[in-house]
């Protein structure tokens, strides 16, 4: 059993492997002639390798009486390119701890620039049948283009009272152009069995643009459990955004403790209609199905509780 | 050591008196009669130039800026071909600065790059460079340093020919274009690492699809499958930026003065940071004079595109009595610079509406099928041309560029890239009327080294759009450890093929590079070229300027991105006997 939900846990990122591991994207059915091109094409400048003219003094040249043609038919030489060289020509004229420090900044300030973000994705107060919660979910990182820090918070929270609080703080690699590697830790500040875990997973966007996330989580009583979500904008007009969503929990153990049975344990599915007001302010309304599945909703109907909900939704998306 | 707080007081004055004095030179003083009548052009063998913030009134509206000499665009420098100039820059801001003269063939160590020509100029210091004016034409200078250019930092270069200038004109009018916005451009850069087309308005939407106005869905999710957007042609758009003309915002209506009748030469520079603009007078056709500062025989347009850092001098001859609008669009059509041409000063004339924004095509993913120059896969001609097979027509195949660093910066190579040297601009494929392109380009006078290259240089021009990261051959500047180099003197054929679906204005410091196209010896000389999406460039370059030199695509935050390099030409010394 265990292991089957391993595996069952283990597929959604099996699913994204192919992105995960970068292979092309696919290739674009093209409108094929129906007959090749009839007229031998005209050789490509700069392809032509066989003509020798590494012995030529170029150095003693007079460019003026050079008249031999550079037409795009003519040979180029394949003389090899020379050897970079070691030194920095600014240092015959400035002192090189100057260049030296102005060189570490050209380095920075041309592709070692460190960004971070900081995402509200959701901040929704949820009506359900008689009560009304409040759920958030975010995101923020900082680093360069391939190095991270991210750091995840989502929760629920009832009245005045904190039903689900977790925190991750992930190292995040990209390991492709779409998609990100991340590895840390989860601490569950509530429910208050104060579990920490150690988490894999992966984050990135899926051909058609689906942002999608997925990770393992060992936690250090030693159970395994998985998440993977999924969105997509769909987009109405430049600033009214339809996003439909998906979130997937699964465990592979029971865990009477805290309610969670083995197998699939929790998924929402969500539909949210957001406008931006501006592209880092977006006000929401939505509606928001949430189930409990499997053993899980036993334990659920043990405690004479609701095994799904569907809750109307109103919240704000920013970030900066 | 300096005060810093003598500093600050310095500033503040100086920024004061500037909003006062509208923050114009004469030449872009919102009624300009042309530059022979005004003063405030900077002249001479010792010109001084002060950089520091302002406040920058762009259509009513007060923004900051950085300004040379207190206005923005900076003065105009006139120079003449053979003198000597010294140019003190004293850096009145709290961070450090730098002015490059771009495609003014210079010693190296004048060139203004911090890093790579010199260590910059510190906060409260000045640097004064100095060198022979060896050419002529219209040139322009900038920062190079941060993101200093999008703040205004920049300015028009014109040098007079020693003799007799083949080109005849009355009058005259200097055409600065550039993108203002009133975001800090760091956090301009942010966004675009945050999120992919974050400044883009003009997206493919499922009304769109409904309503007629974009293509349909089965189209749209053709584009969403490969995670690429068709109507990404500018990374920062007319949603944040005002197109400037002159400083102008289109509201403020720079007008520039002529007498009917006469021949008025205007000298064209983008000054931009990301936009390549579009430029047109509706109802009067331009001569396009000359290019990047050197002249080529004269081609007659109706519009021309003009790359971000290039320059084009075009003569118009106005013969009615009536205003002219000068139309600068950006190419992705998210909004125009627009100024008026007019023989009194309070006229104006018609402004055209933005035409509809452009979409992407199969040629700018460098996979266009009915221009194919190369031998069909499997035909007998492949197999001469060593087995070449294109069947595969992956769009982020290695194979077909194996210097690319594959990694997460590449976002796609271009499975067949074609010469896109006679292509007009992106948005301009299909009007209907006279566009200017490289092959109508001819230089006026003979180039000065017509060798055949004894090698040849292939570079590939590689981003990824979803993280924003640009790059040369798949590595960032940042993580380059060796420059590109050249023999001193030797003649190299380099091919510029662009991967992305972005077009790039790249940059060669300290030199000219005879694009492949036109007459033998008449190639139309260049110090920028725009490499269209998905195609290719070739140009031959001769490295006759000893030194090292910086290389990179001139949209402001590619090169920030990393899309950058050190060309080095070795040796320095003379050894020529």
């Amino acid at each position: 059993m265990r292991w089957a939900l391993i595996i069952a846990a283990a597929a959604p990122v099996a699913l994204a492997t192919p992105v995960l591991a970068q292979t092309d994207p696919p290739a674009m059915q093209m409108p094929w002639p129906t007959s090749p091109p009839q007229t031998q094409p005209p050789a490509e400048p700069g392809d032509q390798d066989d003509a020798d003219h590494s012995q030529m003094d170029h150095g003693a040249m007079d460019h003026s009486q050079m008249g031999h043609g550079a037409g795009a038919d003519s040979e180029v030489g394949n003389v090899p390119a020379p050897e970079p060289p070691a030194d920095h020509a600014a240092e015959r004229f400035y002192s090189a701890d100057e260049m030296e420090a102005a060189r570490a900044q050209l380095r920075r300030e041309h592709g070692g620039a460190i960004v971070s973000s900081i995402m509200l994705d959701t901040a929704e107060l949820e009506f359900g049948d008689d009560e009304t919660s409040f759920h958030w979910e975010g995101e923020g990182w900082i680093g360069g283009d391939i190095n991270r820090f991210v750091f995840k918070t989502e929760g629920e929270a009832h009245e005045d009272d904190v039903e689900s609080a977790e925190v991750q703080a992930l190292y995040s690699r990209a390991i492709g152009p779409y998609f990100d590697f991340q590895a840390g830790v989860r601490y569950d500040i509530e429910p208050r069995s104060n579990r920490a875990y150690a988490v894999l997973g992966f984050e990135g966007v899926a051909p058609y643009w689906f942002e999608t996330t997925g990770a393992l989580f060992v936690s250090d009583e030693g159970e395994l459990s998985a998440r993977f979500e999924s969105s997509y904008d769909a987009r109405l007009t430049q600033r009214w955004i339809l996003q439909p969503r998906v979130e997937i929990n699964l465990s592979a153990d029971d865990i009477p403790e805290l309610g969670v049975g083995a197998g699939f344990t929790e998924a929402e599915l969500g539909l949210r209609l957001r406008y931006d007001i501006t592209r880092t302010f977006s006000p929401y309304v939505g509606v928001s199905y949430e189930t409990t599945l499997g053993d899980t909703a036993d334990y659920v109907r043990a405690d004479s509780e609701d095994v799904a909900a569907t809750r109307f939704v109103v919240g704000v998306r920013t970030w900066f | 050591m300096f005060s810093r707080r003598r500093l600050l007081h310095g500033a503040g004055a100086l920024s004061a008196g500037l909003v006062a004095a509208r923050a114009f030179p004469a030449w872009a003083q919102t009624h300009a009669h042309g530059l022979q009548s005004t003063l405030s052009t900077l002249s001479g063998e010792d010109i001084a130039l002060t950089v520091a913030r302002l406040h920058l009134n762009v259509e009513g509206r007060a923004g900051h800026a950085i300004g040379l000499n207190g206005t923005v665009p900076g003065p105009l420098i006139r120079l003449r071909e053979g003198q000597n100039v010294r140019l003190r820059v004293d850096n009145q801001l709290d961070e450090e600065t730098s002015i490059h003269w771009h495609g003014l063939i210079l010693p190296f160590q004048m060139d203004g790059v911090p890093g790579v020509s010199f260590p910059g100029i510190r906060a409260g210091q000045s640097f004064t460079y100095e060198f022979p004016v060896r050419q002529y034409g219209t040139y322009w200078y900038h920062s190079h340093s941060g993101l200093q250019e999008q703040e205004g930092h920049y300015g028009p270069i014109v040098i007079d020919p020693a003799h007799h200038d083949p080109i005849a004109y009355d009058r005259e009018h200097v055409i600065v274009l550039s993108d203002y916005s009133f975001l800090h451009p760091h956090t301009i850069f942010a966004r675009l690492k945050q999120e992919p087309g974050h400044f883009n308005m003009q997206r493919e939407t499922i009304l769109g699809a409904l309503t007629g106005r974009d293509p349909p869905l089965s189209d749209q999710m053709e584009w969403a499958e490969m995670r690429m957007d068709p109507t990404d042609i500018s990374d920062v758009t007319g949603s944040t930026y005002t197109f400037l003309i002159n400083g102008h915002g289109p509201a403020d209506n720079w007008t520039g003065l002529f007498q009917p009748g006469e021949r008025v030469r205007l000298r064209f520079v983008n000054a931009a940071a990301m936009t390549i603009f579009n430029v047109r007078i509706p109802g009067l056709p331009l001569t396009v004079v000359q290019a990047d500062g050197q002249n080529v025989k004269p081609v007659t347009v109706d519009e021309f595109q003009i790359s971000v850092a290039e320059t084009y001098d075009v003569i118009i001859e106005p013969r009615e009595d009536r205003a002219l609008t000068l139309v600068a669009e950006a190419v992705d059509r998210s909004g125009m610079g627009h100024a008026t041409l007019a023989p009194r000063p309070g006229m104006s004339a018609d402004i055209p509406p933005l035409r509809a924004r452009p979409r992407s095509t199969m040629r700018d993913m460098g996979m266009d099928m009915s221009s194919m120059t190369m031998a069909w896969p499997g035909s007998p001609e492949a197999a001469a041309q060593g087995g070449m097979d294109h069947g595969d027509m992956s769009m982020r195949d290695g194979a077909n560029a194996p210097q690319v660093r594959m990694g997460p910066g590449v976002q796609s190579i271009a499975p067949m890239p074609v010469e896109r040297l006679g292509d007009r601009g992106q948005g301009l494929e299909d009007v209907d009327h006279r566009v200017l392109v490289y092959t109508d380009l001819e230089a006026l006078e003979a180039n000065p080294d017509t060798r055949t290259p004894t090698r040849s240089l292939e570079l590939h021009l590689t981003g990824n759009m979803e993280r924003f990261m640009w790059s040369f051959d798949g590595e960032r500047f940042s993580e380059v450890t060796e420059p590109i180099p050249f023999r001193r003197d030797e003649r190299v054929r380099v091919t510029l093929v662009n991967d992305s679906m972005m077009a790039h204005p790249i940059h060669l410091h300290g030199h000219f590079f005879e694009l492949l196209t036109g007459p033998d010896g008449k190639r139309p000389r260049k110090h920028t070229v725009n490499v269209l999406p998905g195609g290719k460039v070739t140009f031959d370059l001769t490295a006759d300027a000893p030194g090292d030199w910086a290389f990179h695509c001139h949209l402001l935050y590619h090169m920030h991105a990393g899309m950058f390099r050190v060309v080095t030409v070795r040796p320095l010394d003379e050894t020529r006997p």
